[in-house]
């Protein structure tokens, strides 16, 4: 940017960024790398943003529950890619919003393509599952599954829709022949359960 | 044997590890970024503690919040438990949770169903 007009036009962005963020009321946005570091400092921000909203302690909690699943979601399965491409290292787009009845919490990740059969199959099972049948999966996974190297447990998308009682949103979109990018919202209803 | 004594911070729990005065307690948080890593002390500890065990074994579990990954583990050290029921040792796991808490009621519920060995469901006031 090294004329005014330019930097005229990316204020102008920014405002346009900030009416947006407002319009779809994301209260926390982010764009980089996912590490530990991180995800203790989201979840801890969004604790204390939501005690000082006085929200209930089971909201509380299940937010906690996703924010965490998601993020290491992230940061244990993004950093699978070895190319030094910016979307493939450990990276991700990681999203809150606060709406009058629930809170969303949103992840986007680069995946290869030959994983997207796995995953949706994952996720439908998941969804098409009561609370009972998602109970017994749970254990069955806790007993069986073995911790994968980056210490996933398989457990993640599972504990989520238990916690939320939520269908998984997701969709993929296109980047190149070989990779998409992965998007996953979950949903949390501010009403005490 | 060796007294094993973790400070709790915001992503690992408190430890303690205590033969001789017979604690033994996992609380607080578990979310820590090397679960494996984390909990390796604690399973190695109980594997030499069964070989000479105390004539009762009451393990606590007081958690607030445990990840996915951690799960795995907490499970790994509830069979490890079981095992030393099976070796006809007195063993009795305490599963703590907050009263107002119905997912930790539950997971100590879902626990006490996968292993073999007395569980005891303790509510508090947080």
């Amino acid at each position: 940017m090294d004329s005014n007009k330019d930097i005229k036009g990316f204020l102008e962005f920014v405002y346009e960024f900030y009416k947006t963020m407002k319009a779809h009321e994301i209260t926390l946005v982010y764009e980089g790398e996912i590490t530990h570091q991180i995800t203790k400092a989201f979840t801890s921000l969004t604790e204390s943003n939501m005690a000082k909203d006085d929200e209930a302690g089971s909201v509380q909690r299940k937010v906690f529950h996703v924010m965490v699943e998601c993020l290491q979601n992230i940061s244990k399965h993004a950093e699978d890619f070895t190319s030094d491409d910016y979307l493939f290292s450990g990276r991700g787009i990681f999203l809150v919003s606060k709406g009058e009845n629930e809170y969303s919490v949103t992840t986007g990740n680069a995946i290869e393509n030959d994983r997207i059969e796995e995953l949706t199959e994952m996720l439908e099972t998941i969804n098409r599952m009561d609370k009972d049948e998602l109970k017994q999966l749970y254990k069955k996974q806790m007993k069986e599954g073995r911790l994968s190297e980056k210490g996933g447990a398989g457990l993640g998308f599972i504990d989520i829709k238990r916690k939320t009682g939520k269908e998984l949103e997701y969709h993929f979109l296109p980047i190149s022949d070989d990779t998409s990018f992965f998007l996953l919202t979950s949903t949390i209803s501010r009403e005490e359960l | 044997m060796e007294t094993i004594k973790i400070q709790g911070t915001e992503d690992t729990p408190k430890i303690i590890l205590d033969a001789e005065n017979e604690i033994m307690e996992i609380s607080g948080r578990s979310l820590p970024e090397d679960v494996s890593a984390f909990y390796e002390p604690v399973l190695n500890w109980l594997n030499e503690y069964a070989e000479n065990p105390n004539k009762k074994t009451i393990f606590n579990f007081k958690l607030t919040y445990f990840n996915t990954a951690s799960s795995k583990l907490l499970l790994d050290i509830l069979m490890k438990l079981e095992e030393m029921h099976e070796n006809n040792n007195d063993v009795l796991i305490r599963w703590h949770y907050p009263e107002d808490d119905e997912d930790m009621e539950e997971a100590g519920e879902e626990y006490a169903d996968i292993v073999d060995v007395p569980f005891e469901q303790v509510s508090y006031s947080p």
